[in-house]
């Protein structure tokens, strides 16, 4: 025995005495994680995570929550005696004159825009392989709630500072608030302290910021990954895996140092954009004043699905007895991204319902297998991807040589023509791509080699796919739709009548496969060659 | 082919098994993983060399030092090697054991089997028992006055608390219609609080402009928040107002709240040819000739109009305060 | 001609004889549209100078802005602006308008400095109007000061021209250009005259004090390196989203399919 192992041998008999840690320390290190890229993507997210608590924690040693008015004296020249707010007083401070600090203000804000964009592939990967679906469904609504409070935390985040962008998005956001009926003022005169901008928001938005959000992220992130570990990570289909078991690589020593490397390649990774890539110069933007405002003001990606929405609303606003009602700011900004999230949430459910199908999964599903879930998540992402794009109207315009006017329009109607457009083109194209399976594993693999037969007819030699290639494009199961009896043996009716006959409808819509080849109809091929 | 499975009881798409281990280079060859060990060795040491740039930069590198790099231009050269080599020292660790993981620990599949969740039915069935004899044993279900006061007791501890939210911030009243704006107050020049003359603005021309504060007032942003005031001047025969509104302006120049009546973004784009102020958030578009009136995007409302006048000295000042509450909608607004 | 047979099978003379074909065909053009323009010397006598100004002006602006530049449908009236309208306009290209799009760009101007000068003195010899300014005579390196001029920018330039002097959008494809690379005198005489799309900025609204302060501060930012790394054109959060979507994510992925591919 070495030194060394004795040392650990000694600590590891204090820690088991007190708390009888080996007996599930054991099953933990050889806990199996399958390997695939794209399970990675949930990691960049959890990595981003612990960066932006690391770096966030660093910054709040110097940041001052403050809005009371100071005047610069720092050694940022064109700033020099102007009155600002102590707190973006102290964000310059952290830019120039603590060594390290822009770097950490950059890293932090990086590592915030890569949490989100990780948050967003992460839930197109787990909504397009149908991840989601029971036992999982819990997790999906962490997740939606993760997406929800980190697009919150972001802005509350950038806009600590109190520049003169980040102000802007403040004003709007109060705008909001005051938009809504009845209780409006109220709630934006409580949580502004007074008429906007008052002197308190930004303490009270800092203690959300660094001390609210962050507990509530531990925790569901926490719940995430226990559920995680607990319900064993779903896997790809493939020969030798089943609904059964998990194939993959133990936690030790494989996936500790993958994963952990993982960390350390992320955090490299963020760092190396904070170094060479400018993020929130504050110092262009100067203080915030309500009386001010920049060209091309946008808030972070993120939002820019709301302030897409924003612009392209029609100017609805009703004004009857004594009262106004802002339809053009409650519809872009709270009610449709209600209806995004919502529905959002719901899906697992409500795809349940269409299926019919209540079953565990844990094998993924190929995209092309499920033609209504995919086309479903593409027409939910044209819509979004038109709203950002529409976000940032007057940036492309002064870039691609267009106008504000063309875009907004083109972006109203967009929005409400290419969604659908999208779901028939992407499930057309699902359904084609079963097709080419079918093709696939009934005649094999074209290899581009010419043969002429003796008779003088060409033939292309087609090469037989490998079993376990027959396997992965053959393993999925295809839900018959449903079909849902309106009366039973003894003539009594279906108590949940119309719902039933909807649910059978739709069932029959989103069930439209093309049928995968059995082993009949590979016999019934027989000899063919091609 | 299918040929040799003609007749034969056999499911040719089945699972055929995990496929049999590859073994790598470095599993077989000795000289092959020796020379992976070394690759992983030279990463781990391009990271220790980042972790040394770094602490150089940190120490001895000098604060105003700018060097030109491609793409950045010329940037600070402490923040960008600080930058850099915390970013090689974090990320050739990670490349480092990535690479150890990859080419040199084992990479066996191994399986590992799912158990069903749910409970067994003699578990399931003592858990009911358990807290339905629980429950029984409390007695809540017959206890109805221990219900019914616990419900009470429990619902105003929970309520209750929230009134010590009524102190967040003071009740709106009549604030959102009120700026500071008065008949008589002076427009001065925002920066510079200088008064201005109607000769001071040309045609074409535009001023920022807020008003004037007694003597000893301090501005509040707050107060910058509803008083922002855009003057502008066009040609007198271009307006197209009514009678109520062109006595409002003064010799062509013409005075809107700049608080956007959308959602509050200031308004001082003023396209002097067409005579449209565009708001940059969301680019609503409003007509000056016609009393700001919205002709393009989401506001619903034009730009509330400032009435003018001379005071005896010949400076601008308002005539009346704004005659509606000026920035975004909200509940209590009533006017259209 | 034998040099041609040898290597006419040679796998670059396709792309050189290209090349060469292009240069020939550039060259000529050059040569063929080359116009000599009466040279026109800078003279003490004012009536010559505005003689040839008005010479010029008949032959290259009055087909939009009227043979006595009394304006109509398709250009404005010139009568009033001024030398520094003139000196702003023709000294940045915009004018004459290449073609009658919305925007009047900047382009490399088609008249000297002598001849603008011409121009200016014409246009100034119709009516009063603002003169025309020198680099020479604005001291705003002395006199301004860069941080008020910031404030002024960001009061009543920024909603145009982005905070940081970058250009932004205006309605129907107009623009406000970027201001970084301007002139001192191009800065001002924009500011006095409210060229096309842009107001004016009467001297008792913004100070000539106060003017020469924003010059200071367009400057300042002008030769301000970035100073956390590459700006992506000083835009905001747009470029900065565009580039977590691509190099970001696009990085990390391409680690992670590295990282889980198998070793050979």
């Amino acid at each position: 025995m070495t030194a060394t192992e004795r040392a650990a041998g000694t600590v590891a008999n204090y820690v088991d005495e007190r708390t009888g840690a080996a007996k599930w320390l054991k099953k933990t290190v050889t806990k199996v994680f399958p390997d695939h890229w794209s399970f990675m993507l949930g990691e960049v997210a959890l990595y981003s995570f612990i960066i932006l608590l690391l770096s966030g924690t660093f910054l709040t040693f110097w940041f001052d929550p403050s809005l009371k008015e100071v005047e610069y004296e720092g050694k940022y020249g064109p700033l020099s005696g102007l009155k600002m707010s102590a707190a973006y007083a102290s964000a310059l401070h952290i830019s120039f004159d603590i060594r390290g600090g822009l770097l950490m203000r950059q890293i932090h804000h990086w590592a915030a825009l890569l949490f989100m964009v990780a948050i967003v592939v992460h839930l197109l990967r787990v909504f397009f392989t149908g991840a989601f679906r029971k036992p999982r469904e819990f997790n999906w609504l962490i997740g939606i709630g993760l997406l929800t409070l980190g697009i919150v935390e972001g802005l509350l985040g950038y806009s600590l500072p109190d520049d003169l962008l980040s102000g802007t998005g403040m004003r709007i956001t109060e705008t909001m608030i005051q938009s809504i009926p009845v209780a409006g003022s109220y709630l934006a005169y409580f949580i502004f302290g007074g008429p906007f901008p008052g002197e308190i928001f930004i303490s009270r938005i800092y203690t959300m910021h660094i001390l609210l959000l962050p507990g509530i992220f531990l925790a569901l992130i926490t719940v995430h990954l226990m559920l995680v570990w607990y319900q064993k990570h779903t896997q790809y289909p493939g020969p030798g895996r089943t609904e059964k078991n998990v194939v993959g690589y133990p936690l030790m020593p494989v996936y500790m140092a993958k994963a952990g490397g993982f960390f350390f390649i992320v955090f490299g990774f963020t760092a190396f954009l904070g170094a060479v890539a400018s993020i929130n110069p504050i110092w262009l933007y100067g203080p915030y004043t309500p009386g001010q405002i920049s060209a091309g003001s946008q808030p972070d990606w993120y939002m820019g699905f709301i302030d897409g929405l924003v612009r392209m609303a029609p100017p609805l606003e009703t004004h009857a007895f004594g009262h106004t009602i802002p339809w053009n700011i409650l519809i872009p900004g709270l009610i449709i991204p209600g209806i995004m999230f919502t529905g959002m949430a719901l899906y697992p459910f409500i795809e349940s319902w269409m299926t019919g199908d209540k079953r565990e999964h844990h094998l993924l599903d190929r995209p092309r297998n499920m033609p209504n879930r995919t086309a479903v998540g593409v027409m939910s992402l044209t819509f979004v991807i038109i709203t950002v794009l529409n976000g940032g109207n007057d940036i492309i315009a002064t870039h691609f040589g267009l106008t504000i006017n063309q875009i907004m329009w083109a972006s109203r109607i967009g929005v409400i023509i290419m969604p659908p457009l999208a779901f028939v083109i992407t499930k057309r194209i699902c359904l084609s791509l079963q097709r080419a399976d079918r093709e696939l594993v009934l005649h094999g693999k074209e290899t581009g080699r010419l043969v002429m037969l003796p008779h003088g007819e060409f033939i292309e030699i087609h090469e037989e796919l490998t079993p376990e290639k027959k396997w992965t494009l053959t393993q999925h199961e295809q839900l018959a739709p449903l079909a849902i009896a309106t009366e039973d043996k003894s003539g009594v009716r279906n108590p949940k009548g119309i719902r039933a006959k909807l649910q059978e409808r739709v069932s029959k819509a989103s069930q439209e496969q093309i049928e995968k080849p059995t082993s009949n109809d590979i016999l019934e091929l027989g000899d063919g060659h091609h | 082919m299918s040929s040799e499975n003609h007749g034969k009881d056999i499911a040719p798409l089945s699972d055929p098994g995990l496929p049999a281990h590859q073994h790598r280079r470095t599993d077989t060859d000795p000289k092959a993983a020796k020379k992976a060990e070394r690759q992983i060795g030279i990463l781990f040491t391009i990271s220790a060399l980042g972790a040394l740039l770094f602490i150089y930069s940190y120490t001895f590198m000098a604060e105003n030092l700018f060097i030109f790099m491609p793409i950045m231009g010329s940037t600070n050269a402490k923040q960008l090697f600080l930058g850099l080599g915390m970013a090689i020292s974090l990320f050739f660790i990670g490349m480092g054991a990535v690479q150890w993981a990859k080419t040199l620990m084992p990479d066996h599949e191994v399986i590992a089997h799912r158990h069903e969740f749910r409970s067994d039915e003699s578990d399931r069935e003592d858990f009911v028992k358990t807290v339905k004899e629980g429950a029984a044993a409390a007695g809540l279900g017959r206890r109805s006055i221990i219900k019914r006061t616990l419900g009470l007791a429990l619902g105003l501890a929970g309520i209750s608390p929230l009134l010590l939210l009524r102190d967040l911030g003071p009740l709106p009243k009549e604030d959102f219609a009120k700026t500071s704006w008065k008949a008589g107050t002076r427009l001065v020049t925002d920066p510079g609080n200088r008064p201005i003359k109607p000769s001071d603005l040309e045609v074409g021309g535009v001023a920022q402009v807020l008003p004037e504060l007694p003597n000893g007032v301090v501005r509040q942003l707050s107060d910058v928040g509803k008083d922002a005031v855009l003057l502008i001047r066009i040609r007198p025969e271009e307006f197209q107002l009514d009678a109520e509104r062109l006595s409002w302006t003064h010799e062509g120049i013409i005075a809107f709240s700049k608080i956007c009546s959308h959602m509050g973004c200031a308004v001082a784009l003023f396209e002097q040819q067409t005579k449209h102020l565009l708001c940059p958030c969301h680019q609503s578009t409003f007509d000056v000739t016609r009393a700001a009136k919205v002709i393009f995007g989401p506001a619903a409302r034009p730009l509330p109009q400032l009435a003018l006048a001379l005071d005896a000295e010949g400076y601008l000042i308002a005539k009346q305060p704004f005659n509606e509450p000026v920035g975004p909608s909200y509940w209590e607004r009533d006017s259209a | 001609m034998k040099f041609i047979s040898k290597y006419r099978r040679n796998r670059f003379f396709g792309p050189a004889l290209l090349a060469a074909a292009l240069f020939v065909l550039g060259t000529s053009y050059s040569v063929a549209s080359a116009t000599t323009f009466k040279q026109v010397t800078p003279t003490d006598d004012k009536t010559t100078l505005i003689a040839e100004g008005k010479d010029i002006f008949a032959r290259g602006c009055s087909s939009c802005h009227g043979l006595n530049a009394e304006g109509g449908a398709i250009a404005p009236s010139l009568i009033g602006v001024g030398a520094a309208s003139v000196d702003f306009q023709v000294g940045t290209g915009r004018m004459p308008m290449a073609d009658m799009s919305v925007q009047a760009m900047r382009k490399t101007p088609v008249y000297n400095e002598a001849e603008t000068a011409a121009l200016a003195a014409y246009v100034a010899s119709l009516a009063p109007g603002p003169a025309a300014i020198k680099n020479e005579d604005l001291a705003w390196e002395r006199s301004g000061d860069a941080a008020q001029g910031g404030e002024l920018f960001r009061t009543n330039c920024a909603m145009c021209h982005n905070f940081a002097g970058q250009g932004g959008a205006l309605t129907q494809g107009k623009y406000a250009p970027t201001v970084m690379g301007a002139q001192p005198k191009e800065i001002y005489e924009a500011m006095i005259t409210g060229p096309q799309s842009m107001p004016v900025f009467s001297d008792k609204i913004i100070t000539p004090a106060e003017k020469l302060s924003i010059i200071k501060w367009i400057k300042a930012a002008q030769a301000e390196p970035n100073l956390g790394g590459a700006s992506m054109g000083r835009t905001g959060p747009v470029t900065e989203g565009l580039l977590s979507w691509t190099l970001g994510i696009g990085g990390l992925i391409g680690v992670a399919v590295w990282l889980t591919a198998k070793a050979r």
